[in-house]
C-alpha cells in the first residue's frame, strides 16, 4: 500500500517554526549574553521539568502534523495501474494510534468498563430479550466473566516500571558521558553529581520527569488496546484519543498565532519608535484603533466572516481536513491580528529609549544606514522583550483556543480541539449518573500543558528580563 | 480638567471613526451581502429573487460608499456605509434579524449584566488584594512560596471547568442554589451568587499573583525602609505605605475595564442563563446575527475609550501630584 504525503498549511508553518527554533537556538549558543541568560532558565529544576513535559506535548503535536493519505484498493473492473487514495487525512499519530482510533464503541463507556454506560435491549443467547448492560465490542473484552480486573491490570502494568527505568537509565548514561566531558571527571563521578543534583543545569529533574513521561506513556502503550483508559465519548471514540489528538490544536494555537503576528509587531514596532514623525503616528493609530475594540467580539466578526467566506467557496478545498485546517489557520491569523497591538507597543516603547542612546548615535554619525541600524543595533536589543512576549503568550492562547471554541467562534467543529472537548462534555454532566470522564481528560491534558508553560515562562521572563 | 475632557473626547473620533471604517470592511468588504444573503437563506433557497429580496428587507440593496444613481450629496450618504456603519454614533443600531430594535434590546440586558459583573469585579479585587498583601506580608515563607504555587496552578485552570464544577458541586451535589437562571428583585441574590463566586475564584490566582509582583516592587523602595526605620509596624508599612503606591500600576489595569462591565460576560452570561448582553452577544453570534455583532463592536470601542479616560481622571485622585491640562 502506497501513501501520498499530505502538507496542510498549518504543517508547513510548524515545520517553519521547528526550523527557527533550531536555528535561534544555534544562534544563542554562539552568543555569550543570552548562552548565559539560557544557563539562568536551566539551573531552575521547574523549568527544565517544564520544558520536558513540554517536549514531550511538542513530540505528540509534531507527530500528528506528518499527514498522510492512504491509497485505496483498486474497486472492481478499475485497473489497479490509476491510483485512487482515501479522501480522509490520517497523520503518523493516527497511525500509532491506530487501535484507539479504530476500536468505537457505540456510545459512553466509563473508563476500564467492560459494559455499555447505557441500557439496551439485547438478544440473548437463548432465545428472548433482556434490557441489561451489553458487553463493549472493544474494551476490556479479552476479561472473561467473574475474573478480576486489578489482577489483569496488575499484570499487563508490570513491565512498565522497568522500561521507564531503562529510558531514564539510557538519558542519565547520555548526560553523564556529557557532564564528564565537560568537568573532566570520571563517568561514574558525573552520575553521582547527576543524581545528587549538583550539576549546573538542573538534569535531575529532567530525569525524574522522564521517568514519569515514559511510565504514562508504557501504561498507555499496555493498556490504551485493550481497555478505553479515558472511557468513550457519546460517539463511542476513545477518549484518550481524542485528548491526544487535541494537543496538536493546542500548540498550533499557541504558536502560530505568534508566529503569524511576529513580523508585523516586530517591524511596525520598530520602526514606530525608531523613524518617529508620520510613521508613529500612523502605527499608533492603526494599534489604537484595534486595541480599543474588544478583542473577543473582534474575533467573533473577523470569525463570522470568515466562516462565509470558507462556505461559500467549498471549492478551493479538496477535503474536508483542508478546509478544517483552513479554518485553524485563519483562526490564527485573527488571533494574531487582536494580539498584536500590545507587543508593537512595547517595542515601540523600547526602541525609543534605545535610539537616545550612546551606541545608537554613534551608529548614526558613523553614517551607517538606518536599515543597518535597526537590523544590528536595535532588533537585537529587543529580541528579549520578543522572547518574554512569545512565551508568556502562548498559556493564554490554548486557554482562549478552549472559551472561543465554546462560543462558537472557535476552531471547526470537525477540528478534534480541547475546545470542542469541554463543549460536548457540558452536556454530558445533566447525565443522571454523570458522565464525567471526558471532562476529566479535557482537564487533565490542559492544565499539565498550560501548566508547565506558565511555569517555563516565568523562568524564562525572570532569566531574560533585565529589570528582574 | 475640562479642557482636558474635552480634548480626549476630540481624540476619540478619529478612533471611532478608523473602528466604523473597520468594521464595516470586515462586514462588507470581505464578503458581499450577496454571499451573506446565500449563506443566511441556505443554499437551496437562494435564487436571486430571494436575495434581491432579502437584500431589500434589511436594506442592503446600496452600493457601498458611492451611489450614482441619487443626485447631489445624497450620492455619498444614500450608501451602505452611511446606512450601517456611520449612523452607529447617534448610536442608532437599527433591528436585529429577528426584527427587534437593537438599542432598546442594549437597554433593557444591561441591569442584568451589570448585576452580575459588578459585585465579580468588586470582590474579585477586593480578594485579589487581599490575598496579595497576605502573601507579601509573609513573604520568602512558605506560606509565600504555596501561596505563589497555589496562584499558578489557578491560573492554568480554564474558567470554563470553574464554571463547570462550581455548578456541579454547589448546584448539583449541595443543591444550594439554582443552577442557573435569573430573576428580577431580590430572588435575584439566589441566582447571581453562584457565578460571582465562580467569577471571583476564577480571576483569583493570576490578579492575585500580578498585584502580588507589584506590592514587592515597591516594598524595596528607599520610601519604604524610612518608613520602616521611623518604627511603624509592618502592617502599617503595609497598609499606609505601600498599598497607596502601587494604587498607581494597580489602577492603569483595572480602571480601563470598569465600562467594559456594561457588556457582561459571554462565558458567564451563556452558563448560566443570565439574559445581559454577553449572552445577547453569544445568540447573535450562534445565530449569524451581524447587525447586532457589529453594534456590540461599536459600543464595546466607545466604552474603551471612556474606560482610558477614566484611568487618566483616576490618577489624579489617587496622586495629587498629577494634574491633567
Amino acid at each position: 500500500m502506497s501513501l501520498q504525503p499530505v502538507l496542510l498549511p498549518t504543517d508547513l508553518l510548524i515545520f517553519v517554526l521547528v526550523l527557527a527554533a533550531a536555528a535561534l537556538a544555534l544562534r544563542a549558543s554562539r552568543h555569550a549574553p543570552s548562552r548565559e541568560a539560557w544557563r539562568r532558565v536551566g539551573r531552575r529544576p521547574v523549568a527544565m521539568a517544564a520544558a520536558t513535559v513540554l517536549l514531550a506535548f511538542a513530540a505528540v503535536g509534531f507527530l500528528d502534523s506528518l499527514h498522510y493519505r492512504e491509497q485505496l484498493p483498486p474497486g472492481p473492473g478499475e485497473a489497479a495501474a490509476k491510483r485512487q487514495y482515501s479522501s480522509e487525512v490520517l497523520s503518523a499519530l493516527d497511525a500509532l494510534l491506530a487501535p484507539l482510533r479504530l476500536q468505537t464503541e457505540k456510545t459512553y463507556s466509563a473508563p476500564f468498563a467492560r459494559e455499555l454506560f447505557q441500557r439496551e435491549v439485547v438478544e440473548l443467547p437463548g432465545g428472548g430479550q433482556a434490557r441489561t448492560y451489553p458487553r463493549l465490542v472493544y474494551g476490556a473484552r479479552h476479561l472473561l466473566a467473574g475474573s478480576s480486573l486489578l489482577a489483569d491490570l496488575a499484570g499487563r502494568l508490570a513491565w512498565t516500571p522497568f522500561a521507564a527505568l531503562a529510558a531514564s537509565g539510557l538519558l542519565l548514561l547520555a548526560l553523564a558521558v556529557a557532564v564528564a566531558r565537560g568537568r573532566r571527571c570520571r563517568p561514574g563521578e558525573a552520575i553521582r553529581l547527576i543524581l545528587a543534583g549538583r550539576t549546573a543545569l538542573a538534569w535531575r529533574a529532567v530525569l525524574i520527569v522522564l521517568f514519569l513521561v515514559a511510565l504514562l506513556a508504557a501504561a498507555g502503550v499496555a493498556l490504551a488496546s485493550h481497555y478505553h483508559v479515558f472511557g468513550t465519548d457519546k460517539v463511542g471514540q476513545d477518549v484518550l484519543y481524542l485528548s491526544l489528538k487535541s494537543v496538536r490544536t493546542g500548540l498550533v494555537i499557541g504558536t502560530l498565532t505568534t508566529l503569524i503576528m511576529l513580523p508585523f509587531a516586530v517591524a511596525l514596532g520598530i520602526a514606530a519608535g525608531y523613524l518617529g514623525g508620520w510613521v508613529d503616528d500612523v502605527v499608533q493609530y492603526v494599534y489604537t484603533v484595534l486595541n480599543s475594540i474588544p478583542s473577543v467580539l473582534l474575533i467573533a466578526a473577523a470569525v463570522l466572516m470568515m466562516q462565509v467566506a470558507i462556505d461559500t467557496h467549498q471549492q478551493w478545498f479538496d477535503t474536508a481536513a483542508q478546509r478544517s485546517d483552513a479554518r485553524l489557520l485563519a483562526l490564527c491569523a485573527i488571533l494574531g491580528i487582536t494580539s498584536w497591538t500590545g507587543l508593537c507597543r512595547l517595542l515601540r516603547g523600547e526602541t525609543l529609549k534605545l535610539r537616545e542612546l550612546d551606541y545608537v548615535q554613534a551608529a548614526r554619525a558613523f553614517g551607517a544606514s538606518t536599515a543597518a541600524i535597526l537590523r544590528r543595533h536595535i532588533l537585537p536589543n529587543v529580541m528579549h522583550i520578543v522572547l518574554i512576549t512569545v512565551v508568556l503568550d502562548f498559556s493564554g492562547l490554548v486557554l482562549a483556543e478552549a472559551v472561543l471554541s465554546y462560543v462558537g467562534i472557535g476552531v471547526d467543529p470537525t477540528t478534534i480541539s480541547f475546545g470542542t472537548m469541554i463543549n460536548m462534555a457540558r452536556a454530558e454532566l445533566a447525565r443522571e449518573p454523570v458522565v464525567w470522564w471526558s471532562l476529566a481528560a479535557a482537564f487533565i491534558f490542559m492544565l499539565v500543558l498550560v501548566l508547565s508553560a506558565n511555569l517555563l515562562a516565568d523562568a524564562v521572563r525572570d532569566a531574560f528580563d533585565p529589570r528582574q | 480638567m475640562l479642557a482636558y475632557i474635552v480634548r480626549r473626547l476630540l481624540y476619540a473620533v478619529p478612533i471611532l471613526f478608523g473602528v466604523n471604517l473597520f468594521t464595516f470592511v470586515l462586514f462588507f468588504g470581505v464578503n458581499s451581502p450577496d454571499d451573506i444573503a446565500r449563506m443566511q437563506l441556505g443554499a437551496k433557497y437562494a435564487g436571486a429573487e430571494a436575495i434581491t429580496r432579502w437584500k431589500t428587507e434589511r436594506g442592503y440593496d446600496k452600493p457601498m460608499f458611492f451611489n450614482p444613481a441619487r443626485a447631489g450629496t445624497a450620492k455619498l450618504t444614500d450608501t451602505l456605509f452611511v446606512d450601517k456603519s456611520l449612523r452607529m454614533f447617534t448610536f442608532e443600531f437599527g433591528s436585529a434579524d429577528d426584527g427587534h430594535n437593537i438599542a432598546r434590546e442594549i437597554r433593557s440586558r444591561m441591569g442584568p449584566s451589570l448585576a452580575v459583573a459588578l459585585p465579580t469585579f468588586a470582590l474579585g479585587l477586593f480578594a485579589a488584594i487581599t490575598l496579595a498583601l497576605l502573601l507579601v506580608f509573609f513573604r520568602a515563607t512558605a506560606l509565600d512560596f504555596w501561596g505563589v504555587v497555589a496562584c499558578v496552578v489557578m491560573m492554568s485552570v480554564s474558567s470554563m471547568f470553574y464554571i463547570i464544577g462550581g455548578q456541579w458541586l454547589v448546584s448539583k451535589v449541595w443543591a444550594l442554589v439554582p443552577i442557573s437562571g435569573y430573576a428580577g428583585g431580590l430572588d435575584m441574590v439566589r441566582f447571581l451568587c453562584l457565578p460571582v463566586l465562580i467569577g471571583v475564584v476564577a480571576g483569583l490566582g493570576s490578579s492575585a499573583r500580578w498585584y502580588r509582583a507589584i506590592f514587592l516592587e515597591e516594598i524595596s523602595r528607599d520610601y519604604v525602609r524610612t518608613a520602616r526605620a521611623k518604627g511603624l509596624s509592618e502592617l502599617a508599612v503595609l497598609f499606609r505605605h505601600v498599598l497607596r503606591n502601587a494604587l498607581i500600576p494597580i489602577l492603569t489595569g483595572v480602571v480601563v475595564v470598569i465600562p467594559f462591565l456594561f457588556l457582561g460576560s459571554l462565558l458567564m452570561e451563556s452558563f448560566f442563563a443570565i439574559p445581559g448582553l454577553g449572552s445577547y452577544t453569544i445568540d447573535a453570534i450562534r445565530s449569524q446575527d451581524f447587525a447586532v455583532v457589529r453594534s456590540m463592536v461599536f459600543i464595546g470601542s466607545v466604552l474603551y475609550i471612556v474606560g482610558l479616560m477614566l484611568t487618566d481622571l483616576s490618577y489624579t485622585v489617587v496622586d495629587p501630584r498629577v494634574r491633567l491640562g
